[in-house]
């Protein structure tokens, strides 16, 4: 799988993402610069890591949104090429209107840091190939504004098209609303793009991949991510 | 002369931005420096006597604002300096003690690591989210000014009563700023610690540390060299925040404190990301000769310590200086404490290159002075000279005092006979473990990334952090503590507790501490006993430092902690960096399995002077704190150390506050298993709840319990069982079980609940 991460100003986690492509794919991820206006030839995945771009000023994710490089991302997308989107990348894509709704402040009005439970609602799609649908996994969030909001006609459309992936529940998969950290609608965690080549996604399966650190439940994404595109060879 | 910036200031009509630097500038016309004025720049008539004999000459307010930048006692540690030269400052292993931006230690593999903690607590007091997040915006820079990329923060963090009006204010801002700056910047926040007491109403103390992994041969330091090498400005625009920012810091509070909120800088961890990013790029590139990041009194600061230290002088051109509004006079850029801007001197042959790379990232960039031969501070602003005055003398010889200091009679002691129990030993522990100081910390350090650049290997809540270096296996091990009411009753034995306390948390880990980094909080210096609270505590920490090996690399002094003429607790706080040679073999706290054997390590007397538990359930705060034993809490550090290393010790914690059954429902709450312990050889409340010292539980399976006491035994290491593993309960003999559970609940419960406007 080759892969670009997208580094705007104030993105922070895009050495994390990078470490955790490179130890599952095996292979160096693309840095690609927000000023540049191409992604690399041939690249199967396009992310957009977690951080502050441009310090979350103004609106999260609503100035990188307007960066050069999105347009090359908005293009990859066009082309039916897969782009992840995480965290502060989730609000981008929802600001460059690559996928619909916006991340409003957490319920409880403070950035979170702790490990949540996602329920992975399907494993059909390159992104949760990795995984059973149904399964519980633990990743980390670390966000201010994860609140996943949008209108009830689109709320219907995603659910009703399957485009929730992810969803914060408990540990055994049931949906309470003490578990939804950040009070999002239906306790979305994560949405596909009506194509189904985009997923943003609030939590930080990056940060998850390594059992000498404790925690591997990350992996599935990219291992799946990885498998999609070995069969597609 | 002073080449011209890529972005000139805007030239504007002088316009000076405050009533009070009218006045101040309406004087200067004059010719006039008034002993007022004098005052005002918290400048004694003797130090102005000084000042006259050093320039010559009446100095011009500029000159003056330069003196009392470079002069307060933030930034000249006047009354502290004669005793910080008695702290251990080398090892084999310090590449930097103290006196650059941070201290330096190597750490093999041709690693080292750059850290530093310092104080923000005046500014933290008048606006709690700018304050402490400024504290962590100006730690963060001074080590990677160094030359390190940071990779963990940490802080300790001191309120007033929960019950006073203003303390939920105070820590909900104070958290918010820290988190918002650090996880902005993209450092993880894992460790640190928070306390309440009344002594801190009014003046609490935020305490920020920073830790910066760097190549051992490629440090960079404050020191210019070379004659007409450009001086160079980077970073964000100098506007009129923070001007006077350091003499502010060094100044009682009283009534009209709110008033100095134009004194608190604001921060921008954007930018500051951004400067990290670009200076470390051109320090790759090796553009740089040295560099010095603008903190406390901003421009004048870290251009006099760039010449002082070199040796050399500086020319400054204020006409290049990046503004950010127009008008500011050179009084004000001087004095400015803008946020996010280094110094520079740049290889000329680099310049070029340097600019490329910020302006990529940017950054303003604009060669703002030189240096030069003569050493002379000249401050050139529109066409005219405002300040010439010597540069070493106005670096190294700020007045140093010898401050009168006494001593405060030590307490009695308080046996166990003197303390009759209020409560059976389970009402007493949970009452304990769901106080304000032993509390659950979560809501705190949930809004703090700690998770971020996928290293952390021990999250918050334990002994110490653990933080993989790199790919691993080596990990450092971070710790920030001090016991603040042991320093009030003894300053000495309080000083010495404090650095084997973070000692003892790196060896609880399983790591070989290192260095510390002190920050000492203390009241006004001018009071006989407040400075002999300094002087005891230092000489504590001495000792216990030399003790230990484990010396003081960096530091900060914060005095004037008072408000209304009360001070703070006597608050040296220490901030402690160990080595783990392989990270899967650190240990925590958390009970691992059934039928484990508790052992307790370290002499126990059941001493309850100054002990959470008479404070907290007999309500007496008295007596002497527990004496620390150097060479005792070696020895059995060392053993525990050895036990972790060899893969024999399942679970380890410190025994610390709250003392031993704390510690033990600790190991249970984080792991959900019980236990069940023998009956205390002494008192039972003086048993479990005494604060002795050098002391560590230590779990391990059944089978080995025998072996493991007739080593600590051979090595001279009192070790006894009190206990097995098991179950869901404590279960004391003699007293009802106390559900693991409910201790959560009760541990889990305090914090949210007051910070939602519950019960304080």
């Amino acid at each position: 799988m080759k892969s670009a991460v997208v580094v705007f100003p104030g993105i922070n986690r895009e050495r994390d993402m990078a470490r955790a492509l490179k130890l599952i794919s095996g292979r160096e991820p693309a840095m690609v610069w927000h000023a540049d206006t191409a992604l690399p030839a041939g690249i199967d995945l396009a992310v957009v890591p977690g951080g502050f771009s441009y310090g979350d000023y103004l609106r999260c994710g609503a100035i990188a949104a307007r960066a050069p490089i999105m347009a090359a991302v908005r293009a990859h997308a066009g082309s039916g090429g897969l782009v992840l989107g995480v965290c502060n990348g989730f609000q981008i894509l929802c600001e460059a209107g690559l996928l619909p709704g916006v991340l409003m402040r957490n319920a409880a009005i403070k950035f979170i840091c702790q490990d949540v439970y996602l329920r992975v609602e399907r494993s059909d799609t390159p992104f949760t190939r990795g995984y059973n649908a149904g399964q519980v996994i633990r990743v980390p969030v670390a966000h201010g504004e994860g609140n996943y909001v949008a209108d009830e006609d689109t709320i219907a459309r995603l659910e009703g098209e399957g485009r929730v992936l992810f969803r914060y529940a408990a540990p055994d998969g049931t949906l309470e609303p003490a578990w939804n950290v950040n009070g999002a609608t239906n306790a979305i965690a994560g949405v596909l793009n009506d194509r189904g080549n985009v997923l943003g996604m609030m939590p930080h399966p990056e940060n998850h991949v390594e059992a000498a650190l404790g925690a591997t439940d990350g992996r599935g994404l990219f291992a799946g991510l990885v498998d999609h595109f070995k069969q597609a060879a | 002369m002073a080449r011209t910036s890529r972005k000139p200031s805007a030239r504007a009509i002088q316009k000076p931005a405050t009533r009070k630097a009218k006045r101040r500038s309406k004087s200067a016309r004059r010719g006039k420096i008034s002993p007022a004025l004098v005052a005002a720049h918290g400048l004694t008539p003797d130090e102005y006597q000084r000042i006259l004999a050093l320039v010559g000459r009446e100095p011009s307010i500029t000159e003056l604002g330069i003196f009392s930048a470079m002069w307060n006692e933030h930034c000249s540690y006047k009354s502290s300096k004669i005793h910080l030269r008695t702290l251990p400052t080398t090892a084999p292993w310090v590449i930097q003690g103290p006196g650059e931006n941070a201290g330096v230690i190597d750490i093999g593999d041709g690693l080292a690591v750059v850290f530093k903690m310092e104080s923000h607590n005046h500014p933290s007091y008048i606006e709690p989210y700018q304050g402490a997040a400024t504290g962590v915006g100006g730690i963060l820079r001074d080590v990677f000014t160094m030359g390190a990329r940071p990779i963990a923060c940490l802080n300790a963090l001191s309120f007033g009563a929960p019950s006073h009006p203003q303390t939920r204010h105070l820590l909900a801002g104070v958290v918010a700023g820290i988190g918002g700056y650090g996880n902005s910047f993209g450092v993880p926040t894992v460790g640190g610690c928070v306390r309440f007491h009344t002594r801190y109403d009014g003046n609490c103390l935020v305490n920020a540390m920073a830790v910066g992994l760097a190549q051992s041969d490629k440090i960079f330091y404050a020191a210019a060299s070379g004659v007409g090498m450009p001086i160079v400005y980077l970073g964000s625009k100098t506007g009129r925040d923070g001007i006077h920012g350091a003499s502010m810091a060094s100044a009682e509070f009283g009534e009209g404190t709110e008033e100095k909120r134009p004194t608190v800088q604001v921060g921008d961890p954007f930018a500051e990301k951004l400067l990290l990013e670009a200076c470390l790029e051109i320090m790759a590139k090796d553009c740089v000769i040295a560099i010095q990041d603008m903190g406390a009194a901003g421009l004048t600061c870290s251009a006099v310590e760039m010449g002082a230290k070199g040796g050399l002088g500086v020319t400054l051109d204020l006409d290049a200086v990046p503004c950010r509004e127009t008008g500011m006079s050179a009084y004000e850029m001087m004095l400015s404490e803008s946020q996010e801007r280094m110094l520079m001197v740049l290889k000329p042959e680099k310049e070029r290159e340097a600019e490329a790379i910020f302006s990529r990232w940017g950054l303003d960039f604009a060669v703002v002075g030189e240096t030069i031969a003569t050493k002379r501070f000249i401050v050139r602003h529109g066409g005219k000279v405002m300040a010439d005055l010597p540069i070493k003398e106005l670096g190294d010889e700020a007045p140093v005092y010898d401050r009168p200091h006494v001593a405060a009679p030590k307490p009695p002691i308080v046996t166990a006979a003197d303390v009759a129990p209020p409560v059976p030993t389970a009402d007493a522990l949970l009452r304990l473990i769901g106080s304000p100081d032993l509390c659950s910390k979560r809501w705190v350090w949930e809004q703090y990334d700690h998770v971020i650049l996928g290293n952390t290997v021990q999250r918050p809540g334990g002994d110490a952090a653990v933080v993989r270096i790199n790919e691993g296996p080596k990990a450092l091990a971070l710790t920030t503590d001090v016991t603040p009411r042991y320093c009030e009753a003894d300053p000495f034995e309080g000083g010495k507790q404090a650095v084997a306390e973070a000692w003892r948390n790196l060896t609880a880990v399983g790591a070989r501490p290192l260095a510390v980094t002190d920050n000492l909080n203390f009241g006004n210096p001018e009071r006989p006993e407040i400075m002999g609270q300094l002087v005891g505590a230092i000489q504590g920490i001495a000792q216990a430092c030399k003790a230990l090996d484990f010396p003081v690399v960096s530091g900060n002094v914060s005095l004037y902690n008072e408000t209304n003429g009360r001070a703070i607790l006597p608050t040296p706080t220490i901030g402690g960096v160990g080595l783990i040679d392989d990270f899967t073999k650190s240990a925590t706290l958390a009970f691992k399995g059934a039928n484990e054997a508790i052992l307790l390590i370290g002499e126990t007397t059941g001493w309850l002077g100054q002990s959470l538990y008479l404070r907290e359930i007999c309500e007496r705060e008295e007596g002497a704190p527990p004496p620390v034993d150097l060479a005792a809490e070696r020895k059995n550090g060392d053993f525990v150390r050895g036990l972790i290393a060899e893969g024999i010790a399942e679970a380890v914690h410190d025994i610390s506050d709250g003392g031993l059954l704390v510690a033990i429902a600790e190991m249970a709450m984080a792991s959900g298993i019980g236990a069940e312990l023998d009956r205390a050889p002494l008192a039972a409340h003086a048993f479990w709840f005494g604060e002795d010292q050098a002391r560590y539980v230590v779990t391990v399976k059944a089978t080995v319990a025998e072996t493991v006491m007739a080593r600590a035994r051979a090595a001279g290491v009192p070790a006894r069982q009190v206990g097995l593993t098991g179950g869901d309960a404590l279960t004391l003999e003699g007293e009802r079980p106390i559900l693991v559970a409910k201790l959560r609940e009760r541990f889990e419960g305090w914090l949210p609940a007051y910070m939602a406007g519950g019960p304080a």
